[in-house]
């Protein structure tokens, strides 16, 4: 009788540590299985390749992942990354370039396309916090409009004269090494530019009262308006800080690419928010954590270039990704619901 | 001795979780046409037995009889369908859809095999709420309902479905003193009828008033059954905690001083809200706040507080004027709210035990803006520790513990900003009787260490018992002030109902 207790009781504690993480177990077997396939897929170079791809998504789920854990949603990501791209490009440019933007402006230095993007996009976001915080209107909703006025704005400015919409190029050269330049020949910029992100987000998260605060929020609104958290101008900054994010994916977009067009980061709020629920992250706000939502971007990372490492078709891919949603966030809930 | 039929008997229920036994072979048998009562205080293992007979948990062990055969119910869903209805102390109807839509919901009447035929529906309505004798319109969007209402819709949605078994969870605890009249009207038409009734409640006075039987649980194991007619407060009291409780109330040792709070002209920005409301509060005073429901006595101290908007109002803090606009300003001030509601603005749920108490000390456990959770654990401890939440530890989600232990540690919470000035809203509201009188001692304890305290409270007793001086309240008007030699339930009730 204690016996099988006991042994329910461990089968209890593996099912549970199963649960917990599941993300990282999918993962492992998703590199396994790869692995097995072609095994030169463990190769350092491989790893490289991963993480450059991804780090511009890594820095965009940061913000992301802040937003949810609010108990909110950011859908003009995706356009602020285009808008700070198109930014970046046009004031970006080398002096000598033959299709110019801005074809009478001398070359700038690196500092003005980054701080000029920043703060425009930093201001867009503002706006998002303020009209969900103020107006009470469902973020859902302020983002969707805001992500469409600021596609619109950004189509105007792409379609001025001279340029009439041409994909932009010709980035100068200190803004590319900042996009796929290499520090000692050997550390690629991008991916230390996301570790820093990375790190920053997961300081602020986990260690300060502003961080924590947007925790309580997310957990109960009501709650932490009695509790003295001043729930509208922390709503505010989450909004615009993550919109500062969403600048410099797309500033590092340009500078990956060399050019940019309005185009750029269509569809990278779905791939971000994608990442940060598979992580761990609830839609519902307050639950979640960045080193959470790392995992979630690595894991569509792997499996995108896994697949097609292995030369699946890209159309299964989306398949896959849909269905690796499904399952986490599946087994999340689940895990939720038994608690209660 | 005659062999009695029971409608509904659970045998030996069982259920463990990891860690805790919830439940230990409880057997409850259920006799047709009586009102049961199922005390307990919370974390007893009543609404465990209750969700082990829906099929929301799975027993370890037991069986289910209902009437006569082994049943085994999946859902709350499948109970319903055999006879058996739950109406939640929380009701969650959907409140823009109109009564009969929520009285058919899941099973509405269909026209062709798809088409919901209204006009059916309108005329099952009507003749239910005939045989309960309930004065409503089938068409009345729920929302413009009192919760009463809505508890009538439930019960008549377990009528309609031929239930044999109801069972009502708290089904008072926001009902005014009229309304369960009304209530316990219905309760009595459905006893003749021959229904059962499984009557979950904290309130001794109900219980001893409207019940046939009662059984007690504690600790997940069933103490026993009784003819209520044996039955005596102080009886069932010690039943539940396992000890013969002395007293209710602690006895009184704070003296109240000067005066520190005074609360001049307060008046909502809606005329049917809080009007003119002026009063003084000293300092390690216990001030109670009585009325009925709609009185307008949270919105009040809401407004206070700086969560509701004021048209007119002053605050005078220790003789000087102080203005109040958010909470922040209040918290500054040094004053803290326990809200009534303890789900809705009182915890974050699926935060922590320790981070619903520390979460407004970091400026105090930060090393340069950095949170040090090695601090911030050691004053969630001591605050465990000192107001007795019973958690299995810091890290358990709140959601977790029994409403008498969240109110704890949401008190734990406001204590740790050191305030002078404490409003609680119904502390006790929901929570079983020895955390009560814990609380009870927690409260006269802060007064005697000179803090002042607002309480609001629907129980008269509890004010009665705990409170230097009542203020009441009625239709959003200050109707009197009582001192502690003019304390009695008839003059509260009279004031409480001055424009009524």
């Amino acid at each position: 009788m204690e016996k099988t207790k006991k042994a329910t009781f461990e089968k209890e504690r593996v099912l549970e540590f199963f649960k917990n993480n599941v993300i990282m177990l999918c993962m492992l077997l998703l590199i396994i299985v790869i692995a097995v396939i072609q095994p030169k897929f463990i190769s350092t170079r491989v790893l490289r390749d991963i993480l450059i791809q991804n780090s511009s998504r890594m820095i965009i789920a940061c913000g992301m992942a802040m937003v949810l854990i609010s108990g909110g949603m950011d859908l003009s990501a995706g356009r602020i990354v285009g808008l700070a791209a198109v930014i970046t490009g046009s004031l970006g440019q080398m002096g000598d370039y033959a299709n110019r933007f801005f074809p009478n402006a001398p070359e700038l230095p690196v500092i003005v396309p980054l701080l000029v993007s920043l703060v425009v996009c930093f201001l867009f976001g503002m706006f998002n916090g303020a009209a969900i915080a103020k107006f009470s209107i469902p973020p859902f909703i302020v983002t969707l409009a805001t992500g469409m006025i600021i596609w619109g704005a950004n189509l105007l400015y792409y379609d001025t004269e001279p340029n009439h919409s041409q994909p932009i190029g010709g980035i100068q050269e200190g803004i590319r090494y900042l996009g796929s330049g290499y520090v000692g020949g050997k550390i690629p910029v991008v991916i230390l530019i996301a570790v820093v992100v990375v790190l920053i987000s997961w300081f602020v998260m986990k260690y300060t009262a502003f961080g924590r605060s947007i925790y309580s929020i997310g957990g109960n609104r009501d709650a932490a308006e009695v509790c003295g958290i001043k729930v509208e101008m922390t709503l505010i900054w989450t909004y615009a800080i993550a919109a500062l994010t969403f600048a410099i994916g797309g500033f590092l977009e340009c500078a990956r690419t060399n050019g940019a067009t309005a185009s750029y980061g269509d569809n990278y709020e779905f791939d971000a928010i994608a990442a940060c629920v598979v992580g761990g992250i609830s839609n519902n706000g307050g639950i979640g954590t960045i080193p959470g939502m790392v995992l979630g971007v690595l894991m569509f990372g792997i499996l995108n270039y896994g697949l097609t490492f292995l030369g699946v078709q890209p159309y299964w891919q989306k398949i896959a990704k849909g269905i690796i949603i499904l399952t986490a966030v599946g087994f999340d809930v689940r895990k939720n619901i038994r608690k209660k | 001795m005659e062999q009695t039929t029971y409608v509904l008997e659970m045998h030996h229920i069982t259920k463990e979780f990891p860690g805790v036994k919830a439940l230990d072979d409880v057997t409850l048998k259920i006799e047709p046409g009586k009102v049961h009562a199922l005390m307990g205080e919370n974390g007893a293992g009543k609404s465990t037995l209750m969700k082990c007979l829906f099929g929301i948990y799975q027993a370890d062990a037991g069986t289910v009889v209902y009437q006569g055969r082994e049943v085994k119910f999946h859902s709350a869903l499948d109970a319903l369908r055999g006879g058996i209805s739950m109406i939640h102390q929380e009701l969650q109807p959907e409140p823009h859809l109109t009564v009969m839509e929520n009285l058919w919901m899941g099973r509405l009447p269909k026209k062709g095999g798809f088409l919901v035929d209204y006009k059916k529906m309108y005329e099952d309505t009507v003749e239910v709420l005939e045989r309960l004798k309930l004065n409503l319109d089938p068409r009345a969007l729920v929302k413009t309902l009192s919760v009463s209402q809505i508890q009538c819709i439930e019960i008549a949605k377990a009528v309609s479905n031929n239930a044999n078994v109801i069972i009502m969870d708290e089904p008072t605890s926001s009902l005014t003193e009229t309304e369960v009249e009304y209530l316990f009207g219905i309760i009595e038409d459905l006893r003749k009828q021959g229904i059962a009734i499984i009557y979950i409640s904290h309130k001794m006075d109900e219980i001893l008033r409207i019940s046939d039987m009662v059984s007690v649980m504690r600790d997940g194991v069933m103490i026993g059954t009784w003819d209520t007619a044996e039955m005596t407060v102080d009886k069932i009291i010690s039943k539940m905690v396992g000890r013969e409780l002395e007293e209710y109330f602690p006895p009184k040792t704070n003296q109240p001083g000067e005066v520190r709070l005074r609360v001049e002209d307060y008046t909502s920005i809606y005329s049917n809200s809080f009007q003119h409301v002026s009063f003084e509060l000293r300092r390690g005073e216990i001030l109670g706040v009585a009325g009925l429901v709609g009185a307008q006595r949270t919105e009040l101290v809401e407004g206070i507080f700086g969560i509701r908007s004021c048209a007119a109002g002053r605050l005078y803090l220790d003789g000087e004027e102080v203005r109040v606009k958010c909470p922040m300003d209040a918290i500054r001030k040094g004053m803290a709210l326990l809200t009534e509601d303890r789900k809705h603005s009182g915890i974050f749920p699926v935060l922590s035990v320790g981070e619903n108490i520390y979460m407004r000390q970091y400026d105090k456990a930060s090393d340069f803006g950095k949170i040090n959770y090695k601090k911030c654990n050691q004053i969630a401890r001591e605050g465990v520790e000192q107001l007795n939440v019973k958690t299995p530890g810091i890290r358990t989600p709140i959601n977790n513990l029994s409403g008498g232990n969240q109110q704890k540690a949401l008190l734990a919470r406001w204590l740790l900003t050191d305030p002078d000035i404490l409003i609680l809203d119904e502390p006790t509201r929901g929570i079983d009787v020895g955390a009560k009188y814990e609380i009870y001692v927690i409260i006269s304890k802060l007064a005697q260490e000179g803090k002042s305290i607002i309480m609001i409270s629907s129980e008269m007793n509890e004010l009665l018992g705990v409170a230097d001086r009542i203020m009441v309240m009625c239709a959003g008007r200050k109707t009197g002030e009582l001192g502690q030699k003019e304390f009695s339930e008839e003059a509260i009730m009279q004031l409480a109902t001055q424009f009524a």
